[in-house]
């Protein structure tokens, strides 16, 4: 690893470094929202039937519901019929079954992101489905993994594939009637990653899914369903980018994740979506559903994530923990800076014996950001013996920035044991100067400082992850202090 | 290497240092002596550039560059070092990484090759060792957690590895027994050399027992009132401050 001072320097003078457009012929659905739009995507995508009913029910359920007001995050109200639903680079006939066959451009694309789509290019170890707006435009060492009964696909392909798999699991874990933005992703989700690891199998390789929004106007509406059966494991890697423009846009994403008996799944984001300007112009809104769920006895979830973009997030990465001594985490870093807001936490709902759970959540503000942590434990009758550890920090560069700390617990076992810490702190103008003393620059002291208060988080990310990570809280709090 | 003229500087208002004189030596040791709220870290921190100190008159020139011109981190990495009275935290930054940094700021300025972590490890052992430290120090976060005298060990153990040209330590003394104290001596002593130069701040004599000054100035309400060699820390030791201060008023 290089110091901090050769990283940041060389992201000093960058802002957001990911804002470029890719020119390509891109073939959309008219804008707004009907129940032919959703047949036009279905049929698009060759669905079975189910799933084409899967997502009108979730549509007529979506019609009758209201978006939720209760998040601290305040934006202009949303016009569902101005968004096209569906945005997908142009090809000629089926998805490429190659590499070769997939537009240079795209190729391009995500070589200038960092994510070099070639096999042999790629990182050992890491393998990529790369998501371009609605559509998967590649997955790599499919056939490696495939060896091991390990499927890794784009969400469409497994429609079709495997659509036994998608029929049961899809939905299990939150249902289409689950919430406002979950119900809109139901009825038009257009692609994401389907992984399924099977018994007693250790996925030998990093997953992950890179997701790019590139289209005006689009909304990106992703979907990933992980299910790992009885005593497997996998680590899977979320990344995201957009371009700058300046209207707002939607992204909507659902994620669910199963775990049978004795797995784990460590499930890792470093959310990277266009923040907006120092203004407040432009951003993704970023409304998102993740939730897993410990079904097997000793089975465990992870959530790891770094949130340094987008102008609104509202995500809470949940864990339903059903398996006895079944265990769920979530660390987070959360950074809001300009004009972003960030709502943002967990819910872990004990409802199995001696279940455990940890909840690490770092927030830093800076300029006008605001940034909520929203919680809950909720320890069910059931839950003899379980424990929850919470720990919620907060960060504060500069007067105009707020944190704020909503944790709700609800305890219905006498033997279930939770137990809470939080702080709220600003970064000193005398730990500034210790580190500038010593010869750091002021952008390279607050990176470090703010990395410091982060390091909890970070050391559960995987090792290339982390350095990314530190990198890019440099770049998104360039300019924050002095 | 360090000419100080008639330098003027306040906070919040209220006027403290009211015009400083001292010309140091590359290879002199110069202790500042005086009584609490004379000063002493003011003109420390002043040297190494706080902003919350305003300089309101007179100049300091060091290595023949205009000081109070510089940024605090460009007096860093041209060699300038202050041991901090009050040694600051920062928890999640590990002392090996910090240091590295700081290190690697100061070679880059030099032209010099950044080390990698196996490099920067070899150097620092030997050090670690001259200050009677762990090695598990490193790995430790920056002074979180530290007992006083331990914090003050860290200071001079960073000033070793970053061998500055001119070191500015601020009552590094005060806290430490007697065998810290004498480690802590050793410290400072190895760096003693024909190319450098240190300014020792202390409230007490008992550090010049270890460290043999080649000057000692009396600081007074923000002025030098006594210069002398190193008798006259004994004789201040012998007759307390008291008297020098009335000296200065009149
Ligand atoms: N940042 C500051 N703001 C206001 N007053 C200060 C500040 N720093 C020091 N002072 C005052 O200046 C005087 C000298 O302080 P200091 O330089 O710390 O003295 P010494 O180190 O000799 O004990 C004291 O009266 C102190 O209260
Ligand atoms: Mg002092």
């Amino acid at each position: 690893m290089s110091t901090p001072a050769t990283d940041i320097e060389l992201l000093a003078n960058r802002e957001y470094q990911y804002g470029f457009i890719t020119e390509i012929e891109s073939e959309t659905v008219p804008r707004g929202l009907n129940t032919d739009i959703i047949r036009l995507i279905s049929a698009k995508k060759q669905e079975p039937e189910f799933m084409l009913e899967w997502r009108l029910r979730a549509f007529r359920q979506w019609q009758t519901m209201r978006e939720p007001e209760w998040a601290n995050v305040k934006y202009p109200p949303i016009d569902y019929q101005n968004i096209i639903y569906y945005a997908a680079p142009r090809q000629a006939g089926d998805r490429p079954k190659s590499l070769d066959e997939v537009d240079p451009k795209l190729l391009q694309t995500y070589e200038k992101l960092g994510v070099p789509l070639r096999e042999r290019e790629l990182l050992a170890g890491v393998a990529v489905d790369a998501v371009f707006d609605s559509v998967s435009v590649a997955t790599t060492f499919r056939a490696k993994l495939a060896a091991l009964g390990i499927i890794f696909s784009s969400f469409s392909e497994a429609v079709r594939e495997h659509p036994e798999l998608v029929r049961k699991y899809l939905g299990s874990v939150v249902p289409s009637s689950d919430n406002f933005f979950a119900s809109l992703n139901s009825a038009v989700f257009s692609d994401g990653s389907f992984i399924y690891v099977p018994k007693g199998v250790r996925c030998p390789m990093e997953l992950s899914t890179y997701f790019r929004i590139n289209a005006q106007d689009s909304g990106q509406f992703e979907r990933t369903l992980i299910i790992a059966d009885e005593g497997a494991y996998v680590s899977y890697l979320e990344g995201c980018t957009a371009p700058k423009r300046d209207n707002n846009q939607l992204h909507a994403a659902v994620v669910e994740l199963v775990a049978l008996e004795g797995a784990t799944i460590k499930y890792s984001t470093v959310q990277n979506w266009y923040p907006g300007d120092a203004e407040g112009r432009g951003g993704i809104y970023n409304f998102v559903t993740k939730r897993g769920k410990c079904a097997g006895r000793g089975s465990k979830i992870s959530w790891t994530q770094v949130e340094t973009g987008s102008s609104i997030t509202w995500k809470y990465p949940s864990c339903i923990l059903q398996g006895d001594d079944s265990v769920g985490e979530f660390y987070s870093v959360a950074l809001t800076h300009h004009r972003q807001q960030a709502d943002t936490g967990t819910k872990m709902i004990h409802i199995g014996r001696n279940t455990r759970s940890t909840i690490v959540s770092k927030g830093i503000s800076a300029g006008h950001g605001q940034n909520t942590y929203r919680g809950m434990v909720k320890m069910l009758p059931g839950a003899a013996g379980a424990r929850n550890y919470s720990q919620c920090d907060s960060l504060l560069l500069g007067d105009q920035c707020g944190a704020h700390t909503f944790p709700v617990l609800e305890v219905r076992n006498p033997t279930a044991r939770v137990e809470h810490e939080a702080s709220t702190s600003r970064i000193g103008e005398d730990q500034l100067f210790y580190c500038r003393q010593r010869g750091l620059s002021m952008e390279d002291a607050v990176s470090m400082i703010v990395n410091g208060f982060c390091k909890t988080v970070f050391r559960e990310l995987p090792m290339e992850f982390a350095v990314e990570a530190q990198k890019l809280l440099g770049v998104s709090l360039e300019g924050s202090v002095g | 290497m360090l000419e100080i003229d008639n330098l003027h500087a306040r906070a919040e208002e209220r006027e403290i240092l009211r015009g400083i004189n001292l010309r140091l030596k590359a290879g002199e040791v110069h202790a500042i002596m005086g009584p609490n709220g004379s000063g002493k870290s003011t003109l420390a921190q002043v040297l190494a550039g706080r902003e919350t100190y305003t300089v309101t008159g007179g100049s300091v020139r060091y290595l023949g560059r205009d000081l109070l011109e510089m940024k605090p981190e460009e007096r860093a990495r041209e060699g300038l070092f202050l041991a901090f009275q009050y040694p600051v935290e920062i928890p999640g930054v590990s002392n090996m990484y910090f240091l590295r940094a700081a290190l690697n700021a100061a070679r880059k300025q030099q032209g010099l090759e950044e080390l990698d972590a196996a490099d920067f490890l070899t150097r620092v052992r030997d050090k670690i060792r001259l200050l009677g430290m762990e090695d598990s120090l490193l790995q430790r976060s920056v002074n979180e957690g530290f007992s006083g005298g331990e914090k003050k060990r860290n200071e001079i153990f960073q000033m070793a590895v970053l061998e500055p040209k001119l070191a500015v330590l601020d009552e590094t003394d005060s806290g430490l027994d007697i065998d810290a104290l004498k480690v802590v001596a050793q410290g400072v002593n190895a760096l003693r050399g024909r190319e450098r130069g240190i300014l020792l701040v202390t409230h007490y004599q008992r550090l010049l027992n270890y460290i043999i000054p080649d000057f000692v100035h009396v600081l007074s309400n923000g002025r030098i009132v006594r210069s002398g060699g190193k008798e006259l820390a004994l004789e201040l030791e012998e007759k307390g401050y008291g008297w020098l201060e009335t000296a200065a008023v009149a």
